[in-house]
């Protein structure tokens, strides 16, 4: 047998091999619909059927072990009557504005900085400030559970140093900052403390989105704005900050999403009950403890749906606000 | 002369800025370590400790006598990396589909996947609960390992990466007797390295760090990933805060040395798969 019958030889054996599995073969035509079809399998499985089924339940009154009782829309009317669930919206909302705000002003800020060309080190900075995001929040949350302290804190050792100066003791004195404070034994402290902890992880994530958004943005532009006799802000509040917009948008929107579900800092933080007179506890914490601690299933999804609701307006606020029709 | 002056002092300026920004960042995380040195006692005493004590090991007994953490630290790793290389795969088996055919109702499709990216969690949390209990995985890694493979964030992701490989070497291949899986596996997988690390490691940072579908699916103690324990311990009365961080340690150390082998990639791909869109 010489080389070019071996060669024929594999060829055939090849042929009869592709015919034996061209039953299972796909064909170009059905191939992306098998690759894609995983994820609506799963999604059809663990998305849709909860949704549809919480949504049931939340005209439902039923503990997970007993009778299921169809009660109409009387769970709705026991969330939107309870004063607990208001209480919650309040406090999630708060934290929502104290958090949201300075850490998109931040991102933004780092973010131009880093990426206009004058700073060195950039990839250590952000790489630094990227840090606190990927770390478990449970293991953060207990670290700034100690620092936040009230006697053997190191926030309040630190202010109390500082109070012996004459202008921080002043402007301690305007803010009503009586030291030591219990950051989170205070009904008005908790919620500071909460967005303080979600700010110092997150503003890293967002600062990262805006860097991304930056790098976008041809350097001509820039070249042109300075040719013009723009100076740094002008550029930034005349080119940066319009042509980042869809990715404020993206920012401030995940940030809603996020945000407005917040449950991990603050269960750390003041534990399940929301600490004291319950400022820590957010929406989502009262909708796991009606629904796990509680047991009650219908109102629990009753809440859900309503947080949703809230989730949807302020999002599409924010499209209002950072979304122009030219836009993405 | 005056201007350039203002201009390093400005500059300056700008640096003790970042450099405090980076203080912030990383003081957290070096008194925590100092922490799980340091005694109850000394904790919670008035006196400020800002360096390391010699009660780790101290700590680290009671720690193991509270919690089997080297077991919950193995959950932690064993769902991670199970869940990440399937997530990986099934990601990027659905961005390929989407970057590189076309298809009747692709675009719909694809617009449906994305919006259901904006559907909030918490919306199913409780007939998921119901549903765990009903297929028997509760106490199980299953939930957190199946429902999550093939996800919205990861198609998306892998999807930006994809458009970009040349149509011509999938041609190439299809041509030399190719099937269409065979050349997600041999071709496709391996040039979208960048974008398999960025999904990688977030996905596995995502579980490593998940505490609420953990905290209500794990019961026994052998079972918990290490969220849930840390969770449980500073839960339990009379916490001991310098055993505490001991945990808290061993459940930041591991991903900060993924970050740090990983970011120079991870931050590419972020930034590459971001400017693509």
């Amino acid at each position: 047998m010489n080389s070019s019958d071996i060669k024929t030889n594999k060829v055939t054996s090849d042929k009869t091999k592709n015919k034996k599995t061209d039953r299972f073969r796909l064909s170009i035509k059905s191939a992306p619909y098998v690759f894609i079809s995983p994820f609506f399998i799963l999604f059809l499985i663990f998305g849709v059927f909860p949704i549809l089924y919480s949504f049931f339940l939340s005209f439902h009154s039923w503990d997970g072990i007993g009778q299921m009782e169809f009660v109409g829309l009387s769970n709705y009317a026991y969330v939107l009557n309870d004063d607990w669930f208001w209480e919650s919206v309040k406090n999630t909302f708060i934290i929502f504005i104290l958090t949201t705000i300075p850490q998109h002003i931040i991102a933004l800020s780092l973010a131009f900085v880093l990426n206009s060309g004058f700073v060195k080190m950039k990839e250590f900075f952000r790489g630094s400030y990227f840090l606190p995001y990927i770390t478990s929040a449970v293991a953060i949350a207990l670290v700034f559970d100690v620092i936040l302290g009230h006697r053997s804190g190191l926030l309040n050792a630190i202010l109390i140093q500082l109070e012996t100066l004459p202008p921080f003791a002043f402007l301690f004195d305007s803010v009503g900052l009586d030291l030591p404070v219990r950051w989170l034994a205070e009904a008005r402290w908790i919620r500071f403390s909460i967005a303080g902890l979600v700010t110092w992880r997150f503003t890293g994530w967002n600062m990262l989105i805006y860097f991304a958004g930056l790098q976008n943005i041809p350097n001509s532009l820039y070249e042109a704005a300075e040719i013009d006799g723009a100076n740094k802000r002008q550029v930034f509040t005349n080119v940066t900050l319009p042509l980042l917009r869809p990715m404020i948008f993206f920012g401030v929107t995940m940030s809603i999403i996020g945000n407005l579900q917040l449950f991990e800092e603050p269960f750390i933080l003041v534990g399940g009950d929301g600490g004291a007179g319950r400022a820590g506890m957010t929406t989502a914490m009262y909708l796991f403890r009606t629904g796990f601690h509680w047991r009650q299933f219908g109102e629990g999804s009753a809440m859900a749906y309503i947080l949703a609701i809230f989730i949807v307006i302020l999002s599409l606020a924010s499209r209002k606000i950072f979304h122009k029709e030219n836009d993405l | 002369m005056k201007n350039s002056i203002r201009g390093s002092i400005k500059k300056s300026l700008l640096y003790i800025v970042l450099f405090l920004g980076v203080l912030i960042t990383f003081f957290p995380f070096f008194y925590m370590f100092v922490l799980a040195t340091r005694s109850r006692a000394e904790i919670f005493s008035s006196t400020q400790t800002l360096w390391f004590g010699d009660h780790f090991i101290n700590n680290l007994q009671i720690l193991r006598d509270s919690v089997p953490i080297f077991r919950n630290l193995f959950n932690s790793i064993f769902v991670a990396t199970i869940g990440t290389a399937f997530t990986m795969f099934f990601c990027a088996l659905g961005g390929y589909g989407f970057a590189k055919y076309d298809f009747k109702w692709k675009d719909k499709l694809f617009f449906a996947m994305l919006a259901t990216m904006m559907i909030p969690g918490l919306l199913s949390i409780i007939p998921w609960f119901i549903m765990m209990n009903y297929f028997g995985w509760m106490d199980t890694f299953y939930p957190f390992i199946i429902p999550g493979i093939a996800n919205a964030f990861g198609i998306f992701l892998m999807r930006q990466f994809m458009e970009s490989i040349p149509g011509d070497i999938i041609d190439a291949a299809r041509i030399d007797g190719c099937g269409e899986f065979e050349i997600f596996c041999r071709i496709i997988l391996p040039i979208s390295k960048t974008g398999l690390s960025a999904l990688g490691i977030l996905t596995f940072l995502g579980s490593w760090n998940a505490l609420m579908g953990p905290l209500l699916i794990l019961q026994s103690e052998e079972m918990w990933t290490l969220p849930v324990a840390l969770t449980r311990l500073a839960d339990s009365a009379g916490v001991d805060y310098g055993a505490t961080m001991v945990g808290a340690s061993i459940a930041v150390v591991p991903i900060i040395v993924v970050f740090v082998i990983g970011s120079k990639k991870f931050m590419a791909g972020m930034l590459e798969g971001a400017t693509k869109g």
